[in-house]
């Protein structure tokens, strides 16, 4: 359905998507996370036809960007990051609008905005101005007009960004009830929100494609990395000095004194690597008191946080 | 062109979604009315031409206020990412708000028209120049729309559009005065008298309508439309 290959896009010196190729089949919901900055938005922008890539090729539905660039369009539902809106329009006026500059025939332009008030939940504040609306409310408005010509397929760019815990619950029935026949496409910086509505996951970090995988397997590889959480009454220089020339670490931080020159660390391992036993030896040898000793895996979030970490440190 | 249509009505009711309109029209008519019966009883004549004389000043100020917003104000609060995912080409879009400006530009304008009505009733009015004199208003108003268009895609703000605006419009307007033509090379005389936006509103208000003139008018409201066109596609 999507197929993206080797696209580059810079804004001057700054590479915002450096040679990145992904596919999306019909019938998925891909979920592009990443922190800010990491060219989720810039691939949605270049998707839709907002923006041109500087290098590669994009091929939709058989149809080539930018060349057929009016065709993909007609294809293709957009919300925006911000969701922009026009606050002086009536809710129902907005929606028309779209319809008609998405070519929409006269005939079918009521039934399609009715039917998508319902399916938006908008019924209460049709005849209301975009203005009045509340953040969940425009929100709202903003999905009903990427669906509203019922497009093959939904581009959200954080599509759950400030709205509270219900609400983000409500869109996110919406998407996978959209997602069943559809092709989605949503962007998050927030995990457990992609985890929970796409089929799919890409982790995006500095325009790169850092990890992939469904949800489940990307939490098979979260239980794959280790934390072991430990404290002595050792100096902290001493301990992690000593921590990173005995074992090879991922990641080792202090954080910070318990009590009386007791201080707590966190190490992180690689997959099958325990440092319990390390950690206890340094104890024993030079003869430090270890008050606390446990291994935990690694949550979601920190598969995330260390795949988009690492490659910051050159 | 069903996208150019459904833009324009758009943009159309946005004027009147907001005041924007109603103290548009209300302040055109205040001013431009002032300017007539300022004159009007010292000379003692039917005859609009205090009018006409001065329109292409009040213009001057009015239309780029009617222009300033139409694309500063989609940059501005991001709808712009809206319009330019949707399946519209962009001479459509460009056409659209063009469209809506000059709608709007001559709904203020017709409401000016109960002055040579009222003219008519008074005595006998010759009506080659109030015809021509309004179809000069349309063609002037369309060549100061399309530039006002143009440069409000430069910058989010509006201000800074309504002031480029007046700025160029102004230029194009003087530049077949005789106050500039006697201070340039004899050679581009004609050349810049030809290009002044106002020179050929004169003629076209004296009730002449030569093909020059219309040509002219079109020719700069074209050029600055594609100008436009091309600004909006290559933005992408």
């Amino acid at each position: 359905m999507i197929e993206m290959d080797q696209i580059t896009k810079r804004y001057g010196e700054t590479v915002a998507v450096d040679r990145l190729s992904f596919r999306v089949a019909k019938g998925e919901i891909l979920g592009l996370l990443g922190p800010n900055g990491a060219g989720k938005t810039t691939i949605m922008r270049i998707l839709t036809g907002y923006l041109a890539a500087d290098d590669g090729k994009i091929n939709v539905s058989g149809w080539h960007l930018p060349e057929q660039s009016l065709e993909i369009r007609r294809k293709i539902g957009y919300l925006p990051e911000s969701n922009p809106l026009y606050p002086d329009m009536g809710v129902v006026d907005y929606l028309s609008f779209i319809t008609s500059m998405r070519g929409v025939t006269r005939r079918d332009r009521k039934r399609r905005v009715d039917e998508v008030i319902k399916i938006a939940g908008l019924e209460k504040m049709a005849h209301k101005n975009i203005g009045e609306l509340s953040k969940g409310y425009c929100q709202r408005v903003g999905l009903a007009q990427a669906i509203v010509h019922d497009p093959d397929i939904l581009v959200l760019d954080e599509p759950t960004v400030g709205l509270d815990p219900n609400q983000i619950v409500e869109i996110r029935h919406l998407i996978q009830r959209f997602g069943r026949e559809k092709t989605v496409l949503l962007s998050s910086h927030i995990l457990p929100e992609v985890a929970a509505t796409c089929s799919r996951i890409i982790i995006l970090n500095r325009g790169r494609i850092v990890g992939s995988g469904t949800p489940e397997e990307m939490s098979v590889r979260a239980r794959g990395g280790h934390a072991v959480t430990f404290a002595l009454n050792a100096p902290s220089e001493a301990v992690i000095t000593r921590l990173k020339a005995s074992r090879p670490v991922k990641n080792i931080e202090c954080l910070g004194e318990t009590g009386e020159g007791i201080w707590r660390f966190r190490v992180i391992t690689d997959d099958d690597i325990d440092i319990r036993e390390t950690i206890f030896r340094m104890a024993v040898d030079n003869q430090w008191v270890l008050t606390e000793l446990y291994r935990e895996s690694l949550s979601l979030e920190e598969v995330l946080q260390h795949l988009t970490v690492e490659e910051v440190v050159p | 062109m069903t996208g150019a249509l459904a833009l324009c009505r758009r943009e159309f009711n946005a004027y009147f979604d907001s005041p924007v309109a109603y103290v548009f029209i209300i302040s055109f008519l205040a001013v431009t009315y002032w300017f007539f019966f300022r004159g009007f009883f010292v000379g003692n004549q039917i005859q609009m031409r205090g009018f006409f004389f001065f329109l292409p000043w009040v213009f001057l100020i009015f239309i780029p206020a009617v222009t300033m917003r139409l694309w500063a104000e989609e940059k501005k609060m991001g709808t712009v990412e809206i319009l330019l995912t949707l399946p519209v080409r962009e001479y459509e879009l460009v056409l659209g708000k063009f469209m809506a400006g000059f709608l709007f530009v001559f709904v203020s304008v017709f409401f000016s028209f109960s002055l040579p009505l009222t003219l008519g009733c008074l005595g006998k009015l010759d009506w080659g120049p109030v015809v021509g004199g309004y179809l000069g208003t349309c063609f002037l108003g369309g060549a100061y729309l399309s530039i006002g268009l143009f440069l409000s895609n430069f910058t989010k703000n509006q201000i800074v559009a309504f002031i480029l605006t007046i700025l160029l419009s102004f230029i194009l307007f003087i530049l077949g005065e005789d106050i500039v033509l006697a201070n340039l090379p004899e050679f581009w005389a004609p050349f810049f008298s030809f290009m002044g936006l106002g020179r050929h509103f004169n003629s076209i208000q004296r009730g002449i309508i030569d093909s020059r003139d219309i040509i002219y008018y079109l020719s700069v409201t074209g050029f600055f439309l594609f100008m436009n066109v091309i600004y909006v596609t290559r933005r992408r």
